[in-house]
């Protein structure tokens, strides 16, 4: 067919691999690893960008991003970051985690590189459960919440309630942005985009450390349709996770 | 001895470091190390370097591991307990193939122990330490002089075989002060293509150890480490043999217990005994055709160590007759005695 | 020449900076050194030494079991460190403020009011002078006076290195006495 007439209005982010993803359908990270692509792009840093790949089902990450990727154990990626950023001051580094490798393993790691006010930007991506290993409790499993470990819903009373995380950041002086966004619909979606932009335009502008939680989906491990996944985030998590922007400095 | 200065074996190594071209540090307060993680706070920045005390041991390995992967040259460093929690970092240096130093300076164990010198971490040193199949070039000073020395050849060392290196001291050799003359630095220079800098130009650089699709990729990645160990043994012992030609009893140890088994040797020449010391400079690759050479003609050989009995595996396993192989260590930060190395020589005499 | 030392007392009186300077003069006469503080908990409590050894071969244990000579700038250190003086070594005390005299008959005992010599030059912190001052004089073979002084310049930090004047006056009064 004859494309010259045609004109591209829509295409594949240079900063996103032409690849195919290992993530279920109705999964929210390919979502997301497309707004921080589009992003890059946008503030054309690809080529001063590298992602630190968290241990989750986010852990090929460096394998979707067309820039250089790093891995991390798990729970460290703030860590890592810290590294990273300290030798190379002026490239553009994202941490980017699931909800069990921020605030489970990795709760040290996460608060005190906020504290430091580290000059990376974090992705923080929350489905309430532990995708990679089969559906286990993440420290943000909702109450009642039926998992693999917890087969008789999570009950706080036994294991804790959910963690809010961008409350306890809130609480550090040091980071200069903290949003929860959610991408269980088109308005959210575009919403989490604009939080990511901020993120790392406060990176490029070497203003500190930019925390963005974004609610997520994972239909496979909740045991729902995509659509049911959807709006259960936004029946159930959205009303414990409320939505909004915590800090911007 | 001109340009000699008394230094504290701890300063010395990370003015060594700094000189090796060192600029970032990250460690978490430990005794009896404490003096690196001061010493590096004070001299980094005023070379334009970036000292971090990180919150726990294992934020401070995995902030090497970012610097590394950025491609700078990194040391973290720890004491015996502090250097378990690192365990998790170095298996993943391993398996990324990342270049840094990391300085342990033992002290006793198990668990918190106390805070005096041991040797009790050679296992966890020369075995690799973490999880899988990988190992790690252990360098054993014994003195000032030394803790300086081969800090520098560390991080050649770690450049060369993009690996992480251990210099393996103990509290003894961290706290003492003696006379040293500052090394020079190497002037060798590693090109580091694989540093993540931001793909600009070329394709993006990938820095994991995850393995997972296809399956096979794994036994691939375990080979190539392999070989380069196989090469590291084959290029990179080192040992000191002292008056061990004529040796009828050879004492091996390294460390803080090889100067007492040196002092010993001494003495029990004066005596008219012959008897020699083989000391490990490299733990690992341990130099065990070295040592099978100078044992030859012993009739006894005296393992001394700071522990209970370790590094006495590796020496049955160089030597031809491990019959011959036997054992006197102190531990729990006690020292090995001059006089009872004397007394066990003696009796093998009798 | 194989001298190991162990200088002790109180924290503050700058017992480990006497043993780097000891080892610092007999360094530049090209003598082996080695110098180890106690340290950590052992530090806790107040008290504070040093195990020096200055010999003229390499030097094996840092540590100093059995001291050839002890210098001990007050009580509890005579306390814990008169016992392991090997026999026939030598025990400096600092008589200024230790009020008992030590109790070996085997070993030579040096009665030392290295306070009262520092007071009457001008410092009332250089008691570690005057104790280095003395047991140079009575073991030369360790650093001659001269090399002691000219350690000072590095021994001292630059901070306190206006107390240099004072700190030889006293060096040189217990050398003398």
């Amino acid at each position: 067919m004859e494309t010259k007439n045609f004109k591209y209005v829509y295409d594949k982010p240079e900063a996103l691999v032409d690849n195919v993803t290992h993530y279920c359908p109705g999964c929210g990270h390919g979502i997301v690893h497309k707004l921080l692509a589009e992003v890059m792009d946008e503030f054309d840093v690809r080529e001063k960008a590298i992602i630190v790949a968290p241990v989750g089902c986010s852990v090929l990450i460096y394998d979707y991003m067309n820039f250089d990727g790093c891995e991390a154990s798990h729970g460290r990626a703030p860590a890592v970051a810290t590294g990273l950023k300290r030798v190379h001051p002026d490239n553009i580094i994202v941490s980017y985690q699931g909800d069990g490798d921020l605030l489970a393993i990795g709760t040290g790691e996460t608060i005190h590189a906020a504290n430091r006010g580290e000059n990376f930007t974090t992705i923080f991506i929350n489905n309430a459960i532990y995708g990679m290993t089969g559906g286990q409790m993440a420290p943000t499993t909702m109450e009642n919440q039926i998992t693999a470990t917890t087969p008789y819903g999570r009950d706080p009373m036994d294991v804790g309630f959910p963690i809010r995380g961008c409350e306890i950041l809130n609480t550090l002086e040091a980071p200069v942005f903290i949003e929860r966004c959610s991408i269980h619909d088109f308005k959210n979606t575009l919403k989490t985009k604009k939080a990511i932009k901020k993120g790392i335009k406060n990176q490029i502008e070497g203003r500190g450390y930019s925390f963005i939680e974004v609610l997520s989906t994972c239909p496979t491990n909740w045991g729902m349709k995509p659509q049911e996944a959807a709006d259960w985030v936004k029946d159930t998590m959205v009303p414990y996770y409320p939505l909004g922007n915590f800090r911007d400095n | 001895m001109s340009g000699q200065i008394l230094m504290k074996g701890n300063e010395a190594l990370g003015e060594a470091a700094i000189i090796a071209g060192c600029r970032f540090y990250f460690g978490y307060p430990i005794t009896p190390q404490n003096e690196i993680p001061a010493y590096m706070s004070r001299r980094l920045p005023e070379e334009g370097g970036t000292f971090l005390q990180a919150e726990s041991e294992i934020a401070a390995i995995n902030m090497v591991f970012g610097a590394a992967a950025a491609g700078a040259r990194v040391m973290t460093s720890s004491s015996s307990p502090g250097m378990s929690l690192k365990q998790e970092g170095l298996t993943y240096i391993a398996g990324a193939e990342l270049p840094c130093v990391v300085v342990n300076i033992m002290r006793g164990g198990p668990g918190l122990g106390n805070i005096a010198g041991s040797q009790g971490d050679y296992f966890q040193s020369t075995r690799g330490g973490g999880n899988g199949d990988y190992r790690n070039i252990v360098l054993t000073p014994a003195t000032v002089q030394e803790m300086a020395d081969l800090t520098v050849l560390a991080f050649d060392l770690a450049d060369k075989y993009r690996i992480a290196v251990l210099v393996l001291g103990d509290g003894y050799l961290g706290q003492i002060s003696e006379a040293l003359t500052l090394p020079k630095p190497t002037g060798k220079v590693f090109e580091k293509p694989w540093a993540l800098t931001g793909a600009k130009g070329r394709k993006p650089n990938k820095i994991a150890s995850l393995r997972l699709v296809p399956e096979t990729s794994l036994e691939e990645l375990n080979l190539v480490l392999d070989e380069k160990y196989k090469e590291i043994s084959a290029s990179e012992c080192m040992h000191e043999s002292y008056l061990t030609d004529d040796a009828d009893f050879l004492l091996v140890a390294y460390g803080t217990s090889s100067r007492i088994c040196r002092e010993a040797v001494t003495e029990l020449r004066a005596e008219g005994i012959k008897v020699g010391l083989f000391r490990l400079i490299t733990a690992w690759p341990f130099p065990a055709a070295a040592l099978q050479k100078a044992a030859v003609n012993a009739k006894n050989i005296l393992t001394v160590e700071m522990s209970l009995g370790q590094m006495i595996e590796d020496v049955k396993l160089s030597v031809k007759d491990p019959e011959k192989v036997d054992f006197y260590g102190r531990s729990g930060g006690m020292l090995p005695e001059t006089d009872e190395i004397k007394r066990r020589i003696k009796a093998y005499g009798n | 020449m194989h001298e190991r030392i162990i200088i002790a007392g109180f924290g503050g009186q700058g017992v480990i900076m006497a043993g780097k300077l000891l080892c610092i003069a007999a360094m530049n006469e090209k003598k082996y050194v080695s110098h180890i503080p106690s340290y950590g908990a052992e530090m806790r409590g107040g008290t504070a030494n040093c195990s020096v050894v200055i010999s003229d071969k390499e030097i094996g244990s840092p540590t100093v079991p059995k001291p050839t000579i002890v210098v001990v700038l007050n009580t509890p250190s005579l306390t814990k460190f008169e016992p392991i003086v090997q026999p026939g070594g030598l025990l400096i005390y600092n008589s200024s403020l230790i009020d008992r005299k030590p109790e070996r008959t085997d070993i030579t005992v040096i009665d030392l009011k290295a306070n009262d010599i520092s007071e009457a030059e001008g410092s009332t912190r250089a008691a570690n002078m005057a104790a280095i001052g003395k047991l140079i004089a009575l073991k030369p073979d360790i650093a001659s006076l001269d090399s002691v002084i000219k350690a000072l310049e590095v021994a001292i930090s630059a901070r306190n290195r206006k107390h240099n004047d004072v700190n030889i006056k006293v060096l040189t009064a217990a050398y003398n006495q």
